[in-house]
């Protein structure tokens, strides 16, 4: 027979075209992390005392805390006196001018990613300054966000301009001593973004880091703050399709919402950091805390996820149903390919009465990743008629790779109705022959299927971020056919 | 000739099951193959369509003038060479349009044609749908999802007909049907005989050919063709049973 064997292998061996802009910037710090680091990053970024006692109460019970290894991942120690704990803005003067001088590979994958034009100049580096688009259109949102009386900024300028939010709100989702990435991202943070939703108001737009221009050099220790206030709704994006540079491999993020009376939080996230090569080398190890506290009644707060990058990914953002008839929502498509590892899933802690929770989950293996997912759901005493729906489903891909599921459930109030399904299947040959008997290429062929089995959870993205996933899936599967 | 098979031989697991096969089919000709339970009667359909477990050993197959061995099975498809499936797949979360618009770009991209958008698709295919009684919502659900055996069987016959192919597979396109669903199968198919397109229907009764008038009908047997002949042959088996035939012919 001459038709070949569809070689799974094939599909999922794509390279990462981009390598990292390793310039050494100057205005870095030493590697090493001491008090004296804490203080130095606080004072450089001039905050006020109770965040700087902050930091240090986070620092000295870090220092007395193990790295979790409970996870299904395998990996080298992370030496955390290797890593340099501050470096200044990257200086535009170093940064592509224009589009011209950009990688055009890179420029390529922005194209089949269908990325608009005046975001990839952003994307690839481009001195902001440079781009003019993107300035202009930033400062049209800035000024209808501020009518709105929405505060979106970065975490430095909410520090300097908002110290009372800050103080008020900072730690009281994700505590200092939470875990050990938490508490060390609580220490030695740089920056993120603050976003604030005032009463009764629903934010115009979706907000996007992409329009948050001047918070730049952020990724390696992020920290984001959303607070909805009553009766108020917001829908943040963050992230983006496009493969991102970074030159720092461990990446320690924490995110909190908080969801007071009413109120409804929508969080989307796109991550596409540098998962290393095909043997594992490099790529980021990406260690993230995400929480949301429904702390008021009938709010509401929702997670979807798009998790295609990264070497490691280690994240399990998760709801606090604390107010009576508030409901947790988790989505999440997460892909792994050659020697990816994700262990990756959701908290939903049911405590308010009447509480509702839905966890839809796809995972999708190739290569020899492991793909895990890892839930609980805790339904608390005080949690009358708490009700809870699990669905986890894992696509296989070539037989060299890993699918598992992790299903944790604590019960504690009888009332409670609780269900989980699980599934797990191969791209099935049947499947991919019946498409290709229709004309479809190969290549095609398994996007299609793949798309097919994500549906439920692209559905939940905002449009825009929902088409530019279903291409970058394309993208990650992209690889020599026959 | 459209297609010419010439000693065919195939296996699967190693197991040989077709064992030195001769058909040719010429435009606009309709061929009946029948013949008892593993004859080799679904492993010529699915050698033809190229699917990998089925390795042919022997022989040549002549498409159109091309080397249909030689051609990937998608290749084949976009050459106009359609199977339709005696247990069509579910594919969950992709919707039967999805698969059909892309499937019907890939051929026409194939020609050289322009694709086709969204609008005038939905246009073309509205007609074929009512063809085959086909509800409209079938055609934004997922393929074949949940779909029962009959509507499974008519959605493959409606992709045919907006595929359009020189050449039609069937297999046991009618096991499975009652006799409503049966009339309605018959029904597009014969609306797609134009005297220019083939169509090859592999059954093991006779009773769909009351419906499709075949042009040759071949009794296929331990994985050869033991007997040809006309419409006649279908009637003939249909009153004595394969055994009578297979005993005469050995």
């Amino acid at each position: 027979m001459a038709s070949k064997q569809p070689d799974v292998k094939d599909f999922v061996d794509r390279k990462y075209e981009h390598g990292f802009f390793t310039d050494i910037e100057a205005d870095t710090l030493a590697p090493g992390l001491n008090e004296d680091v804490i203080r130095l990053i606080s004072k450089i970024k001039g905050e006020p005392a109770f965040m700087l006692d902050w930091r240090l109460k986070a620092f000295s019970h870090w220092q007395t805390m193990q790295e979790p290894d409970w996870a299904k991942l395998e990996r080298d120690a992370i030496d955390y006196q290797a890593i340099s704990y501050y470096s200044a803005p990257r200086s535009s003067a170093d940064a592509p001018k224009s589009l011209d001088e950009v990688d055009p590979k890179l420029l390529e994958t922005y194209d089949k990613l269908g990325i608009p034009l005046h975001e990839r100049a952003r994307l690839a580096g481009v001195a902001v300054d440079a781009v003019f688009d993107s300035v202009s259109v930033a400062t049209t949102f800035k000024e209808k966000l501020a009518e709105a009386g929405v505060l979106f900024c970065s975490f430095s300028e909410a520090v300097k301009d908002h110290p009372e939010l800050i103080e008020r709100y900072l730690g009281t989702v994700v505590p200092h001593r939470d875990n050990f990435f938490a508490a060390l991202n609580s220490a030695v943070f740089t920056d993120g973004s603050f976003v604030y939703i005032p009463k009764g108001v629903r934010c115009p737009m979706e907000l996007s880091t992409y329009f948050r221009i001047n918070a730049a050099n952020t990724g390696q220790f992020e920290r984001t703050l959303i607070i909805a206030d009553e009766g108020s709704y917001v829908s943040y994006l963050e992230g983006c399709t496009a493969p991102q540079r970074d030159e720092n491999q461990l990446h320690a993020a924490v995110v909190e919402l908080i969801a007071e009376k009413d109120a409804e939080i929508k969080y989307s996230t796109v991550q596409n950091w540098y998962p290393g090569d095909e043997e594992g080398r490099g790529g980021i190890y990406n260690f993230v805390t995400k929480r949301g506290d429904c702390r008021g009644d009938r709010s509401k707060i929702s997670w979807t996820q798009v998790e295609a990058g990264s070497a490691i990914t280690w994240k399990y953002p998760s709801c606090v149903l604390r107010g009576n008839d508030s409901v947790g929502e988790f989505y999440s498509v997460a892909v792994t390919n050659n020697l990816q590892q994700a262990d990756t899933g959701t908290k939903m802690i049911h405590i308010g009465k009447n509480t509702r929770s839905t966890i839809i989950s796809k995972g999708i293996s190739a290569g020899r990743a492991q793909n895990a997912y890892r839930g609980l759901v805790k339904i608390f005493p005080t949690a009358e008629n708490a009700r809870n729906y699990s669905q986890c489903d894992s696509l296989l891909m070539g037989n060299q790779c890993g699918a598992h599921t992790f299903p944790y459930m604590e019960i504690k109030n009888p009332t409670a109705q609780v269900a989980h399904e699980a599934t797990t299947s191969k791209i099935a040959d049947d499947q991919l022959f019946y498409c290709r008997q229709r004309g479809l290429r190969e290549e095609d062929a398994v996007n299609m299927i793949v798309n097919g089995f994500c549906k439920e959870v692209f559905r939940k993205l905002p449009m825009e971020f929902a088409v530019e996933a279903q291409a970058l899936m394309n993208v990650s599967l992209e690889g020599a056919v026959g | 000739m459209l297609i010419e098979i010439k000693n065919l031989h195939a296996s699967v697991n190693d197991i040989e099951i077709i064992k030195g096969l001769d058909l040719d089919v010429a435009p606009g000709e309709v061929h009946a193959i029948m013949g008892p339970n593993g004859s080799g009667k679904s492993t010529l359909a699915q050698a033809l369509a190229g699917r990998e477990d089925y390795v042919v050993t022997e022989g040549s197959v002549s498409y159109k003038g091309q080397n249909l061995l030689d051609m990937e099975p998608d290749s084949r498809a976009r050459a106009g060479l359609f199977l339709s499936f005696q247990y069509p797949v579910e594919i969950p979360g992709v919707s039967n349009v999805y698969l059909l618009k892309a499937a019907l770009n890939a051929c026409r991209k194939e020609k050289g044609e322009t694709e086709i958008d969204a609008v005038e698709f939905m246009r073309f295919i509205k007609d074929k749908a009512k063809l085959m009684e086909l509800d409209e919502k079938f055609l934004s659900r997922g393929v074949n999802e949940g779909f029962s055996g009959g509507e499974k069987k008519r959605n493959e016959i409606f992709q045919m007909a907006v595929l359009e192919p020189d050449l039609a597979i069937l297999d046991e396109t009618d096991s499975g049907l009652d006799i409503d669903a049966l009339k309605v199968v018959a029904n597009g198919l014969n609306a797609q005989r134009d005297g220019q397109r083939s169509f090859l229907l592999i059954t093991h009764y006779q009773r769909l050919l009351d419906y499709i008038e075949p042009d040759y009908v071949h009794v296929l047997a331990d994985g050869r063709i033991i007997r040809s002949g006309g419409k006649e042959l279908a009637l003939e088996l249909e009153e004595n049973g394969y055994d009578n035939i297979l005993a005469a012919a050995s």
